[in-house]
């Protein structure tokens, strides 16, 4: 990782520093600051305090009103500005922000002209005081002695590049606030956050597809020869003397392909839900409610199909909570409803048990929370001690997500 | 049917080892499997071609591998509502269930489906091709279960042996073969089900088939 901004300069190699372009760039950056407002200030003032404006308190409104409005106008500047210290500056179109972001912009932009390039001035006069404190004295001392002119030129000289550290460690706090408030959105940091995000999906639809393709593979195979292993013995045994031993060994061979038959199907149940893909999530919850021991109800209704990934983290969430109420909540009854509320789906799953889930204890819900915030969604509990649980899944569902 | 009980087959199944194993065990038992296809358009046409029976086909089959043999049965079910149809499926969904049941205008008539497992008990598998040929239901036992699983208040002031019943009944299985099941007397079955379908406001109905669509339109409602 290179050196970012003005501090990591001066902290990370405080010698070479001083020959980089850190020291020109900050005060060029505080500079660009202090001129505009500078004049803006100076004008505003001479305004007012021209004779012929008496009603002072007349104009002054509109005058703050103006600075007001251009608040925006300022934070786009500063925003800009920010380029000579930033190797990554932010873009220089208003991030997404609501509205209360955007009265933060125009405040802080009437406060840059009103009060912040004083202090941005004071900084560069303090820290350039003495080295040029000291020139201006050589060169008025004339009758010191062209000794001591040289002299203290010389001392000027060597001090001058010590007044590159304060001056940069102000613009770079300076900066820090801007981008602080201008960019408050760290839309760098959005950008690869939906990156990581894209790619996390990205990884998943292949798990996915990796999944599906493992599903068809032992579909077409392993399990075809299985049944057909079944129906070959179950003709063999119609071959053999009832009560037979071969009988006897053909049966136990037959039941322990159809018991290795059964097994594969639920592996492979669990690797890819065939009706998932074929008739959507509604079908697949109702199927997978069915095979609960507990009596559950279903009632999910969606507008259309939702992306592959998202159904397939939703019925392996419902799965996964049905799988938990039967093994943990004592349930007589549970039920599950879905819709699509504004784009998002919502999934309850609750019951009727003694309550008390913890996420705490045991993988069970852990594993749901990890599932669906693969796909950017969230879990939430409410398990009370005595019941009821109700187990509530939202997915984001937005068309942008590339899932499926 | 021929005059000597055998059945004209037309056989469905991608699976090559699978499609000669089922072929051979038909045959086995006296039926004559007239076409054994690979996938759903040969299927179509096979049936248009020979006329037969009964179909018998996998859900899954080419080209989409997805459930191509539940949409064709469904489709020759809407054009031939007297053909019969046997659906194989590697998963039982209650789903595929009810959408087979509801093809056609016989609500169920002469329709079955079944897990694939169930060929393995080759008898009891041609019996059911049997028993959908001669227009009666075969519905999965792991289908009745999801059935009766996901079921309301009514069903819950049946006897645990009445509920015994009611999936035997759902199942597509007549008075003679639940008693067998049971085993208790015939008399014994029909009081049972003369008091399920009293307590689910079931009409009393002799008729094996009818009353078995009547369980399974009660089920899945």
């Amino acid at each position: 990782m290179g050196i970012r901004t003005a501090w990591q300069a001066i902290a990370q190699s405080p010698r070479s520093f001083l020959t980089s372009s850190w020291p020109w760039r900050s005060l060029a950056y505080l500079l660009c600051g202090i001129v505009p407002s500078a004049a803006v200030a100076a004008g505003v003032i001479a305004f007012v305090s021209l004779p012929s404006s008496r009603a002072a308190p007349v104009v002054l409104p509109p005058v703050a009103l103006a600075l007001l409005l251009s608040g925006p106008l300022v934070a786009r500047y500063e925003r800009w500005r920010l380029r000579l210290l930033e190797t990554a500056p932010p873009p220089d179109r208003r991030p997404a922000g609501g509205a209360g972001h955007r009265a933060l912009e125009a405040g802080y932009g009437v406060v840059c002209v009103v009060v912040l390039w004083l202090i941005d001035l004071a900084a560069v006069v303090l820290s350039l005081l003495l080295p040029v404190g000291l020139v201006v004295t050589a060169l008025r001392s004339a009758d010191a002695g062209r000794g001591v002119q040289a002299a203290m030129l010389a001392v000027a000289l060597l001090l001058a590049p010590l007044a590159a550290y304060p001056l940069t460690a102000w613009a770079g706090a300076r900066s820090a606030l801007a981008r602080a408030i201008l960019a408050s959105r760290e839309p760098e940091l959005d950008e690869r956050l939906v990156e990581v995000t894209r790619s996390r999906a990205r990884l998943v639809d292949a798990f996915e597809l990796d999944r599906r393709r493992i599903e068809r593979d032992l579909h077409d195979g392993a399990q075809q020869r299985l049944v057909a292993l079944t129906v070959a013995l179950g003709l063999a045994r119609l071959d053999l003397a009832p009560g037979s031993a071969a009988a006897a060994r053909v049966d136990t061979a037959h039941e322990q392909a159809k018991q290795a038959l059964a097994e594969l199907r639920e592996l492979l149940r669990g690797v890819h839900p065939q009706v998932l893909t074929d008739r959507g999530l509604p079908a697949a919850v109702a199927d997978a409610a069915g095979r609960s021991p507990v009596t559950v109800a279903t009632d999910v209704v969606l507008p259309r199909r939702l992306p592959a990934g998202i159904e397939v983290a939703a019925y392996f969430a419902v799965c996964e909570a049905l799988a938990n109420i039967a093994k943990h909540s004592r349930a007589a009854r549970a039920s599950v409803r879905g819709r699509l509320v504004d784009g998002v789906l919502v999934l309850e799953v609750r019951d009727d048990g003694v309550g008390g889930a913890d996420p705490a204890r045991g993988s069970g819900l852990t594993g749901l929370a990890d599932r669906v915030a693969v796909v950017d969604g969230r879990l939430l509990l409410s398990s009370p001690a005595g019941g009821p649980t109700l187990v509530r899944v939202e997915i984001p569902c937005s068309q942008t997500v590339p899932s499926g | 049917m021929q005059p000597d009980g055998s059945l004209r087959i037309v056989l469905a199944e991608d699976g090559v080892l699978l499609r000669e194993g089922l072929s051979e065990l038909l045959r086995r038992f006296g039926h004559d499997v007239v076409a054994a296809v690979g996938d759903a358009p040969a299927l179509a046409a096979a049936v248009e071609a020979h006329d037969p029976d009964v179909v018998v086909t996998d859900v899954r089959m080419p080209p989409g591998f997805s459930d191509e043999g539940v949409r064709a049965a469904v489709a020759l079910r809407a054009a031939r509502p007297s053909l019969a149809v046997l659906v194989l499926s590697q998963y039982v969904e209650q789903t595929y269930a009810v959408e087979l049941l509801d093809a056609g205008p016989g609500r169920g008539a002469g329709t079955g489906y079944l897990l694939k497992d169930r060929v393995g008990d080759v008898e009891e598998f041609v019996d059911a091709v049997r028993r959908v040929a001669a227009g009666g239901t075969v519905i999965d036992p792991e289908v009745v279960r999801q059935l009766l699983g996901r079921r309301r208040d009514p069903l819950e002031r049946l006897t645990p042996r009445e509920r015994e019943v009611l999936a035997l009944m759902a199942e597509g299985w007549s008075n003679g073969a639940i008693a067998r099941t049971l085993v208790v007397t015939e008399a014994a079955v029909a009081k049972h089900i003369g008091a399920i379908l009293a307590k689910l406001d079931l009409p009393p109905d002799t008729d094996d088939h009818r009353r078995v669509r009547a369980v399974l339109a009660y089920l899945r409602a």
